[in-house]
């Protein structure tokens, strides 16, 4: 792909980063009235907290001022200041990066893993009774909304089977003696943020690879495979995934905003402490810099990611890369 | 594909006809429903009545508030379609109007607009929602203009590609030769062809929308006053009824919810399977 | 001994409308060196007859009976296992429009080495080295082994095709319409080279196609088929002078001769036949010129015409 397709990518990329930090810098601002009233409202709104957001806005300012007061503070970093944690919204958003990705991270992965796996197996197996039941259950994976999912598991696993803990990444109050036993811990927490999201990823990539498979398995050039007289398994793994694989890689890349709605409803059910959490946390308590912050964040990671994996896929596919 | 042969296929489609019937039923059940019903939704019982299990006098008992719940899931089934129609409608509308503007006209037209869709496309859809509710509050009416305007994107899409291909058969081009105008074309020979594809493109923006009015809801951010499927469950979540095993409670709404989106998926999958022939016999 | 021999071959497909005899009571032959037309309207059956050769046929397809005897050996007897060997290295097949025949995200280089390391005992370095020299023998520049399908036109992707099906030396090249969807001065060129390899590495060679005169330049024999049957077969010239089968006649009176004068062709009328319904009689009757009563009640036989020339028609040796 040559440099100037990918700098007008990048170039895209940035004009929606761009649109989106004017949409947020406008969002409080359209309604009519003081913006601060709405906080005002907010019973957990201090009148100093107010007061510094007054300031920090420069809401006393004329309008360009404020718009340029707001881009500046974006680039030192400073998001304002949470009513909530009566901290820096930087800093409340950073420390909840971490276990997000993680837990977001380890789904993907399962989910990607395994879905692939099933769609594969299905596709090979089309028409069998497991193909029919690999539909089905990405059918209703797809119906499924994901917290009611995670709250159907929280009832099995840790109510009626205590076999889960319910919330948390790590048990309150305990001293881990080793590294191995927080480890441990941590994981016992993961397992059921990490299978509910994996189990409505695994339905849809599943889906995909099987239709997707099935295609290229009607293709010519397998034909041509076989009369080359090779085996079915050889053709499948050498000739059908490679050209399978890459329609899958553009599912998983357009799917990015569908996981971090996932991630926001799981780690919602499962008190799980990432940004999903703390974005419902900062929506309950109208805490709006929180809010805000959070949004902008996610929305930016998820448009680069976007712009990222399109990239990418120009260097995997022959046919783009030229 | 013509219309009538197009419906004839559905008709005869064993998924289409599932999905279609459950749709019915759900769909009588919510209009005619309430009025048949003993119970008032809103009405509180006495605090002894919270969280009864399934009885002959509540069928499918009570909830945090003494209500019952198939009262509740009954009404709410009205408002989570009222909703996912209404929403859809948005959406459909100015989706196939954008992909249509944009298929049609191309170049400047079709780039801007593009650009524009693909903004859409690529913004996550829940925060963004989350944020427009918080901002503009949690109104009935409010859900469905946060829903209808996220969800346009994939339909404008569609809409565009198969505009592109309709603009260049020739009873198109005989049209302009004759000097039809921009409208007339548009409305009188691109929509009619771009009609079955939109309608089956309705059936996946539908399913997406209630699943969306669902977990905002759940999240807090439905009308407290009037109670769908999703705020049913967000109640049920906040009220412990998972804790408490009241499965009565914490079930059926999501049952409800995952039946209907299954319809429309289904659907979806059969027209896909119709307005495709390669797909026949997957 | 003769390369290929295919004696009463049967070909079944297993459709939900039933069964359906995409070829039937098939039989010709083709000694090694030669070329062989197969010729016939679309959907009488003849790529059906060059997939049974190597046995590619979609699994509703089944070879229900005959022969096919490639150097003494009936390859229908043989097992799975046993045919994947032969494939390519006895008999290789180029595809009708290479669009698709060739994978998009393997380097042609690639894909003509996999073959050869498959078939034979040497390392992947010297198939791409044997890769190179096909394609100085297809007449192409060797370094753009190294490219993608996408980044050739539509005659170089040929060209690539047939150094492919020529990489394991095969003694039998099946060529499937190889030109059909190309142009006509690349069409010729095509052909050229496939009538120079052939001669190079005596190779046998079936073309499959519809275009009548394409055969009369590359064949040395020629087979015409009808609705799944062989209806006429034998050298070229006995087939283009004296014709025995009607249908033949028809067909040859479709392609204008350049030297004569100007006729308008006239098409054949009718439709071929419905093959799920049991037909008695000659198939061709329907449309037939020179039909009698005998054709609608009794099949003709293969009979011999001339010098190694059949056909199968009641009215054979009639004035």
């Amino acid at each position: 792909m040559s440099k100037r397709i990918i700098a007008k990518k990048l170039m895209y990329a940035l004009i929606t980063i761009l649109i989106v930090l004017i949409f947020n810098y406008l969002l409080f601002r359209v309604l009519p009235g003081d913006p601060l009233a709405m906080m005002m409202r907010n019973p957990r709104a201090t009148p100093d907290q107010i007061e510094a957001v007054r300031r920090l806005y420069g809401l006393d300012q004329a309008w360009y001022v404020q718009f340029f007061t707001y881009f500046k503070h974006l680039l030192e970093g400073n998001l304002g200041i949470s009513f909530v944690y009566k901290a820096p919204v930087a800093k409340v958003v950073a420390s909840k990066i971490l276990p997000t990705i993680l837990m977001v991270g380890l789904a993907e992965i399962i989910a990607i893993l395994v879905g692939i796996l099933i769609g594969v197996v299905a596709a090979w197996k089309r028409g069998t009774k497991l193909d029919v039941w690999t539909l089905g259950f990405s059918l209703v994976t797809y119906s499924v909304p994901t917290f009611w999912l995670g709250m159907i598991l929280v009832v099995l696993f840790c109510v009626q089977l205590r076999l889960f803990p319910t919330s948390g990444m790590l048990t309150p109050g305990k001293n881990f003696i080793s590294t191995a036993a927080l480890i441990g811990d941590l994981a016992r927490h993961l397992v059921l943020p990490v299978l509910t999201m994996s189990l409505v990823l695994i339905g849809e990539y599943a889906l995909t690879m099987r239709n997707t498979l099935i295609d290229v398995l009607s293709e010519d050039y397998i034909i041509t495979a076989r009369a080359k007289g090779f085996r079915e398994r050889y053709i499948l793994l050498k000739h059908a995934l490679p050209n399978a694989m890459l329609p899958m890689i553009t599912i998983i890349a357009i799917n990015i905003g569908f996981v971090v709605a996932g991630a926001i409803q799981v780690e919602t059910i499962f008190s799980w402490p990432g940004l999903g959490r703390l974005m419902y946390e900062a929506l309950g308590a109208r805490d709006y810099p929180l809010l805000q912050g959070v949004f902008l964040l996610v929305t930016i990671s998820v448009v680069l990611a976007n712009v990222l994996a399109d990239i990418s896929y120009a260097y995997i596919d022959p046919r783009v890369k030229n | 594909m013509k219309i009538k042969d197009f419906g004839k296929a559905i008709f005869k489609n064993k998924l289409a006809l599932t999905g279609t019937v459950t749709l019915l039923i759900f769909i009588l059940v919510a209009t005619f429903g309430p009025l048949i019903l003993p119970f008032s939704t809103m009405q509180f019982g006495e605090v002894e009545d919270i969280l009864l299990s399934p009885s002959f006098a509540h069928l499918l008992g009570t909830d945090d508030m003494g209500r019952d719940v198939l009262a509740n899931l009954i009404s709410g089934a009205r408002i989570s379609l009222l909703i996912g129609a209404v929403a859809t409608a948005i959406s459909m509308l100015i989706g196939t109007l954008i992909g249509i503007l944009a298929g049609y006209f191309g170049k400047g037209i079709d780039n801007l607009l593009m650009r524009f869709t693909d903004f859409f496309l690529v913004i996550p859809w829940l925060p963004l929602m989350m944020v427009l509710a918080a901002i503009l509050g949690t109104s009935l009416w409010n859900i469905i203009f946060v829903i209808g305007i996220t969800g346009w994107a994939g339909t404008a899409r569609v809409v565009r590609s198969q505009t592109l291909s309709v603009r260049e058969r020739q009873f198109v081009e005989r049209s302009v030769s004759i000097g039809a105008g921009h409208a007339h074309i548009m409305f009188r020979h691109i929509l009619p062809n771009v009609f079955p594809l939109v309608f089956a493109n309705t059936v996946l923006v539908a399913a997406v929308a209630i699943i969306s009015e669902t977990t905002l809801s759940f999240l807090g951010l439905g009308d407290p006053t009037m109670a769908s499927w999703g705020m049913m469950l967000h109640y049920a979540f906040a009220g412990g009824a998972t804790a408490a095993g009241a499965y009565w409670y914490y079930l059926p709404p999501g049952i409800c919810v995952v039946l209907v989106v299954l319809s429309f998926t289904l659907l979806g999958y059969a027209f896909d399977e119709i307005l495709n022939p390669k797909l026949r016999g997957r | 001994m003769t390369l290929l021999e295919v004696k009463h071959l049967r070909t079944y497909f297993q459709t939900s409308k039933g069964l359906y005899k995409a070829v039937d009571d098939t039989s010709f032959d083709l000694d090694h060196g030669e070329a062989l037309g197969l010729v016939g309207e679309s959907g009488c059956g003849k790529t059906t007859c060059a997939l049974s050769i190597v046995r590619l046929l979609p699994k509703e397809g089944k070879i229900h009976g005959g022969e096919i005897c490639l150097e003494g050996t009936d390859l229908v007897s043989l097992g799975d296992e046993e045919i994947r060997s032969r494939r390519w290295k006895e008999v290789s097949i180029i595809f009708q429009g290479s669009m698709n025949a060739l994978n998009p995200v393997m380097k042609v280089g690639d894909q003509i080495a996999e073959a050869i390391v498959l078939h034979e005992k040497i390392s992947k370095q010297e198939a791409l080295v044997r890769a190179g020299e096909l394609f100085e023998l297809v007449e192409m520049p060797v370094d753009r082994i190294n490219n993608y399908p996408h980044e050739f036109s539509g005659g170089m992707k040929q060209r690539v095709m047939i150094a492919i099906a020529l990489a394991c030396k095969p003694k039998l090249v099946i060529g499937d319409e190889p030109t059909t969807a190309l142009d006509v001065m690349v069409q010729a060129q095509i052909l050229n080279l496939l009538e120079k390899l052939r001669k190079e590495l005596n190779m046998g060679l079936i073309l499959i196609t519809h275009d009548l005169s394409i055969l009369a330049e590359t064949c040395d024999r020629i087979a015409v088929m009808y609705a799944g049957k062989i209806v006429e077969f034998g050298p070229v010239e006995k087939v283009f002078e004296n014709t025995a089968h009607p249908y033949t006649e028809r067909l040859i009176a479709c392609f204008p001769h350049i030297g004569k004068e100007k006729i308008i062709p006239a098409s054949i009328e009718g439709i071929p036949p419905n093959l799920f319904e049991p037909i008695s009689g000659c198939l061709f009757y329907p449309r037939c010129h020179k039909a009698i009563p005998l054709c609608a009640v009794q099949e003709p036989e293969m009979e011999k015409t001339g010098e190694k020339h059949f056909a199968s028609c009641h009215r054979i040796g009639e004035a």
